[in-house]
């Protein structure tokens, strides 16, 4: 007997009283500030306009080391989380898994974020190397200011690739 | 670009539509710019088994599963008891997932500053919940029935009853966020969110049941409703329309 899943609908412009609102605050450290691999991944979500989505959230998932976080997006649609690079699993390249939640969005989407020092792992990568250049940059984050930034983009020329789920 | 400023604000049902929402629902004008405009990256079956997060159990404290219940004194509105269980799409319980909901006060107003709808707000109501599930996959919360309110969709748009539900589930494609309408709501038919769903049958879904077994008396009335975190689906953007 298969039962039919029940249908999404959007997180809508209020979902941070019930998710990312203190006392549940902070939720975006997925490590420690003061672990030694701790790196600050920041970023802003935008919308087929180029306008910042300030509605939005992001969840963060290292599925190998079992730590999760989620970041609302600011008035300026920013959102930031602290992580440490995952292992890798074999064969592929460190990731984490994304989960882009919005007013506008009836359902969520999913997409990843690899890391800009693992130019080997990242070009062996099966899902990476299976998309081309522009698709691949939109997944790679850009180190600036000892800090990590990587960009959301919904639509257009630079949108992120985002994957069935 | 499928999405026409001129749409109708809902929809006809479309019954071969399948299961899930349409992502680029012209009628709900925010999909407008913000849905995804290409097609999704099919990635390997075995990327679809990744394990979503596990909350331990300090993620809940004492009062969250009762909304009415988080302050000095009591909300004003319909007290409602709100019961449901978490399912897989075999029908077997999912056990001690987190359920988080949250949701507008009986006035139809949310504590949140974007919210300027002029009702009042509740000073003892914060509208926001959660819980695990139990061995059987059920939840259960104690609230207050949440009003309508206006938004600014389209000329006199008003959104029917909702409580928001965000759900995890054993694994990472089984996350859920969505919202629990309630039966025999008359804004249905004007809701454009709600029609995303363009299905009726997979509309109803969403709509929760008067429950009179579980309904207390002389205390809260139940409404029942059972969610369904199923793997796979995508919805459907422009340029794909994949089951």
């Amino acid at each position: 007997m298969s039962m039919p899943r029940t249908p999404s609908q959007t997180v809508g412009p209020y979902y941070a009283i019930g998710l990312t609102r203190a006392p549940r605050a902070p939720q975006n450290e997925l490590v420690d500030r003061s672990d030694p691999a701790a790196t600050v991944l920041v970023g802003q979500l935008v919308d087929g306009q180029g306008s910042p989505i300030s509605d939005g959230m992001i969840e963060a998932w290292d599925s190998v080391g079992k730590r999760w976080g989620r970041s609302g997006t600011d008035g300026e649609g920013r959102f930031s989380f602290v992580v440490a690079k995952p292992e890798a699993r074999p064969g592929e390249a460190p990731r984490l898994d994304v989960l882009v939640f919005a007013r506008g969005l009836l359902r969520h989407q999913v997409t990843r974020v690899y890391f800009p020092d693992e130019a080997e792992a990242n070009a062996a990568d099966p899902v990476l190397s299976a998309l081309d250049d522009e698709q691949r940059a939109s997944l790679v984050a850009v180190p600036e200011d000892g800090a990590l930034h990587w960009d959301i983009h919904m639509q257009g020329e630079q949108a992120t690739v985002f994957f069935t789920h | 670009m499928a999405q026409l400023e001129d749409s109708p604000i809902v929809l006809p049902d479309d019954p071969d539509f399948g299961p899930e929402v349409q992502v680029d629902y012209p009628g709900y004008r925010s999909t407008r710019w913000r849905a995804p405009d290409r097609p999704l990256v099919t990635i390997a079956e075995e990327f679809h088994d990744l394990e979503g997060p596990v909350f331990g159990h300090d993620a809940v404290q004492e009062h969250d599963d009762d909304l009415t219940r988080q302050h000095e004194g009591e909300p004003l509105g319909e007290r409602i008891v709100v019961t449901g269980r978490v399912l897989d799409e075999d029908g077997r319980p999912i056990r001690s997932t987190l359920v988080e909901i949250w949701q507008a006060n009986a006035c139809g107003r949310y504590r949140h500053e974007v919210d300027q709808h002029p009702a009042p707000l509740d000073p003892n109501f914060s509208g926001a919940g959660r819980c695990f599930t139990d061995d059987e996959g059920r939840y259960r919360f104690v609230t207050i029935k949440p009003g309508s309110y206006p938004w600014g969709n389209h000329p006199n748009a008003w959104r029917p009853n909702h409580i928001h539900f965000s759900l995890f589930g054993p694994e990472f494609t089984r996350r859920l966020v969505t919202q629990m309408y309630f039966p025999g709501d008359p804004l249905f038919e004007f809701d454009p969110i709600f029609h995303s769903v363009r299905d009726p049958k997979a509309r109803e879904l969403l709509v929760s049941r008067f429950d009179i077994e579980t309904t207390q008396p002389d205390w809260a009335l139940a409404y029942q409703w059972d969610v369904v975190l199923g793997r796979g689906g995508s919805g459907t953007t422009p340029m794909e329309n994949q089951t």
